[in-house]
């Protein structure tokens, strides 16, 4: 009946598993008894679980990642202080629980936290920067969200109910495999792939359709904003690797559950090719990862040097060129397994060539700064620091794309300072700086200066002192995911690593506390114009928090930076005299039926109880065929309504504008003044 | 052509093009099946290999009826373009009954297979082999569905843009899985029928 499922799932095992347990519990109840308690569940229901306007779906997205982002950094907190202890000893982490907590920290840093948070900036911004009402698919959005909250909700259940997996975030066989790891915890990984996987492919497939067919009229290609195109190259990467991820996760749930051999070590398994699959998923989702990040910095580069990108069209071209070779150098994760020295020197120079777009793009930002009256706020605090840290990583990464010094530093700790380098300032940063820079436009006030810069100078710092002693202990031979160790050379980079650890925890706590203090100073804070920061493209061209039909209506767009043209010559904050009404897709609960099917389906097939599992799919089945009859219901909203709106904001923002109109900034006029002073 | 025409024209425009990135996707995931019958194909384990278990008729019958069922779709597809709902009705059904031959077949064989003791979990190489033309037979099965969901429509409505996208987007679908069969036909089973 329950299949593999009975008491002894519950974590009364250890004292650690149960606190963590107690605080997933506690806090999915904390948040439950706040929403009753302040009477705001309609409202929520209303407003946010069932709305299909991408700016609230985008939002929802960025919440998932924040807090996926906490319990993330609990598990690295919890390894860097086993780790700093664990010399000659026990530490206070059995193996079999350090080895849950290194294999769900990877999950869900890259599946859970970095997915949400990029898909939900390109959610909230690029249908504002591409001058569209919605995504081509509004609905097929609210699904895809709650896909990737049911494989985030799996993972966390995973504290509760049985034990996450131990095979590290790869889950190579064939350790994964029934015979080494008999329990459930490779299948909540895999169903939680592959379950967030499906919601992340139609994301993929809505934002190629939106950036494809719904530019505003003269959004042609060569003046997309950057982030839209890293947007667009992102999502191509997406809808053409995450096959890969499926087939991987389908073949090894295969061999667990029905007896197959992909992966096994008998019966003619090659566990080499899961290697082979998974790294032309991962390899790719690495870019995935960085590609949007590059666009939020290239956006705000521009903006805080007050000048134009610097060769856009090397940066369009340099971001294309990275979204095909991100598909030529998966090989690079595993070249010891023996592939042989010509296939190890192909993939080793493509590794290298990769790097060439990459370093394009830093001298574009570096020539951008030049010469631009710079304005260090927080989100251009970010970049630069994401300039500088980011190119010590891709050196790193260079290094060990020679594969004879990769035969020395593979599985060491360089390998994961060398990871932790690219992708903290290379994605993170950049969602942080994404965070920042639209928060205003979000929700109409701007984020406290002060906090931010704390959070930034903690945040900075603590990665350096995490992850630059990892590069040492790498090259002295330190092994990566040790539980403990014996050599007392290591100890003090250890200790150093954990120190970081901490700044880190103070920068989170930092960002908390911005969060409050700009909620309580939300009138000091507030934006009128819709323009908090002089910025250049699109999305700025509407009010902070913008209507839910986005723009009255568009503007003809006659180059690059169409928001920095309209205020150049005097137009941004004109009223739009003829608006008519507007039609847009009503709510839906769509997304939270599928949502929950999807859990309980993911859930089932964990723990086996196949006779579920089968009827959710027959109930998602049923939906869609049922929902393929109704027709789409459409909100319309009242020609007055929008008019008043257009009055209303524009009226404000020219009042408050600090910018209109003043050519001062522009770039041209820059480069004529300087030389006269 | 009034504003709501061109707005409903424009919407099924993009949801054949989403759809195409869809089959886009998917041929992906079958490349990899493909990829990893070639590897698996010598992993048999001193089981059977490719050279005993297929049979001669079956596969050519099978790739007949897929084959045929392409034509009818297309046939169908015209049939509600041009909004004739009898012709539309005989060309579904027919396409349909061919389907559901094929998948008759495809189940006697994988029965007759599990039977015989070369079941999926007996080598990699049968592994390989049923996941890859099970999840072609799965994509079948799927297809059949949509077919009684279109006759469903196309009880229940006039043939109108609704029934015309869905109808695109369901001809599309099934010539990914004819083309798909053709890469079965011709890298799994003739290379073992002819070994």
């Amino acid at each position: 009946m329950f299949g593999r499922l009975n008491e002894d799932a519950l974590p009364f095992y250890s004292e650690i598993a149960m606190a963590g347990a107690a605080v997933t519990v506690g806090g999915g109840l904390f948040v439950v008894a706040v929403v009753l308690w302040t009477g705001s569940l309609i409202y929520l229901w209303r407003n946010w679980l069932t709305s299909v306007d991408h700016k609230r779906i985008g939002i929802m997205y960025v919440v998932v990642a924040l807090v996926m982002l906490l319990r993330g950094f609990v598990d690295a907190l919890m390894m860097r202080a086993q780790q700093a202890m664990a010399m000659n000893s026990g530490g206070y982490l059995p193996p079999e629980h350090f080895d849950q907590i290194f294999s769900s920290h990877g999950t869900i840093m890259i599946l859970f936290m970095a997915m949400p948070f990029l898909t939900g900036l390109i959610n909230f911004v690029m249908p504002l920067q591409i001058g569209a009402r919605d995504v081509a698919f509004p609905r097929l959005n609210l699904i895809s969200l709650y896909l990737t909250a049911a494989g985030a909700g799996l993972v966390l259940v995973s504290l509760v109910i049985g034990k996450f997996s131990t095979a590290g975030w790869t889950g190579y066989p064939p350790f994964s495999e029934t015979e080494f790891s008999p329990g459930v915890g490779v299948d909540y990984w895999i169903w939680a792939l592959i379950v967030s996987g499906v919601g992340t492919t139609l994301t993929g497939i809505n934002f190629i359709t939106t950036i494809v067919k719904r530019r505003a009229p003269g959004m042609t290609w060569m003046r997309l904003p950057l982030f839209a195109w890293t947007a667009l190259c992102a999502s191509i990467l997406i809808v053409f690797a995450f096959p890969a991820l499926t087939v991987a996760g389908a073949m090894l749930a295969l061999d667990r559950s029905a007896g197959f051999h992909f992966f096994t070590n008998d019966g003619g398994g090659n566990a080499m090719h899961f290697a082979n699959i998974l790294w032309m998923w991962g390899h790719p989702e690495v870019y995935i990862l960085i590609l949007p990040a590059f666009g939020v910095f290239s956006e705000i580069v521009a903006t805080f040097s007050s000048k134009r990108l610097f060769a856009y069209n090397s940066l369009v071209f340099a971001t294309v060129v990275i979204a095909l070779l991100a598909f030529t150098t998966w090989l690079h994760h595993f070249f010891t397994m023996g592939a042989g020295a010509s296939v190890n020197t192909a993939f080793g120079i493509t590794t290298m060539i990769i790097a060439v777009p990459t370093g394009v793009k830093v001298f574009d930002w570096l020539m951008t700064m030049y010469r631009g009256r710079i304005r260090y706020q927080t989100p251009m605090l970010w970049t630069v620091a994401f300039l500088v840290t980011f190119t010590i990583g891709g050196m790193s990464g260079v290094l060990l794309a020679v594969p004879a010094v990769d035969y020395t530093l593979h599985n060491t700790t360089f390998l994961v300072a060398h990871f932790h380098n690219m992708v903290i300032p290379g994605a993170l940063f950049g969602f942080f700086a994404g965070y920042v820079y639209w928060f205003p436009k979000a929700f109409g006030f701007r984020l406290d200066e002060r906090w931010g810069r704390r959070a930034f100078w903690f945040w900075v710092t603590g990665f350096y002192l995490a992850f630059m002693p990892l590069y040492a202990l790498g090259l002295m031979g330190m092994v990566r995911r040790l539980q403990h160790y014996d050599n007392p050379d290591w100890q003090p980079y250890l200790i150093v690593a954990a120190i970081g650890a901490v700044s880190v925890l103070c920068g989170l706590i930092c960002m908390a506390i911005q969060l409050w203090v700009s909620i309580r100073d939300r009138e000091r804070l507030a934006d009128t114009t819709g323009d908090p920061w002089n910025a250049r493209t699109l999305e700025w061209y509407s009010s902070s928090p913008p209507p839910v039909w986005n723009f009255a209506s568009l503007p003809k767009i006659e180059g690059s930076d169409a928001f920095w043209r309209l205020k150049e010559r005097g137009e941004a904050y004109r009223e739009d005299e003829n608006v008519g009404t507007i039609s847009l897709p009503a709510n839906s609960n769509d997304g939270i039926v599928y949502g929950a099917l999807a859990f309980v389906f993911g859930f089932c097939m964990v723990w086996h109880i196949y006779w579920l599992a089968l009827l959710c799919l027959g109930a998602i089945m049923t939906h869609l065929i049922v929902s393929s009859f109704r027709d789409p219901t459409a909100e319309v909203i009242p020609a007055d309504e929008v008019a008043r709106h257009e009055h209303d904001w524009k009226t404000a923002a020219r009042a408050g504008s600090r910018y209109d109109g003043d050519p001062l900034c522009d770039y041209r006029t820059v480069l004529r003044k300087v030389p006269a002073q | 052509m009034s504003e709501v025409d061109a707005k409903t024209l424009e919407e099924s425009e993009e949801r054949a093009y989403g759809f195409w990135l869809f089959l886009m996707s998917d041929a992906i995931l079958f490349s990899l099946l493909f990829a990893t019958y070639a590897i698996m194909v010598t992993a048999t384990d001193n089981g059977p290999d490719r050279t005993e278990i297929f049979g001669y008729w079956r596969t050519a019958a099978n790739t007949a009826l897929l084959l045929s069922s392409s034509l009818t779709m297309g046939l169908a597809s015209i049939a509600i373009c041009e909004t004739r709902k009898s012709a539309s009705f005989q060309w579904i059904f027919v396409t349909m009954i061919l389907a559901l031959a094929f998948l008759v077949l495809e189940i006697q064989e994988f029965a007759g297979l599990i039977a015989q003791g070369a079941g999926p979990d007996r080598s990699g190489f049968l592994s390989a082999y049923f996941t890859l033309v099970g999840t072609h037979g799965a994509h079948v099965i799927v297809g059949l569905i949509w077919m009684a969901v279109l006759c469903l429509h196309l009880a229940l409505r006039p043939i109108g843009p609704e029934i015309q996208s869905i109808t695109e987007r369901l001809t599309m679908f099934w010539h990914l899985v004819g083309i798909v069969w053709i890469g079965i036909y011709s890298l799994v089973y003739l290379p073992g029928l002819y070994q």
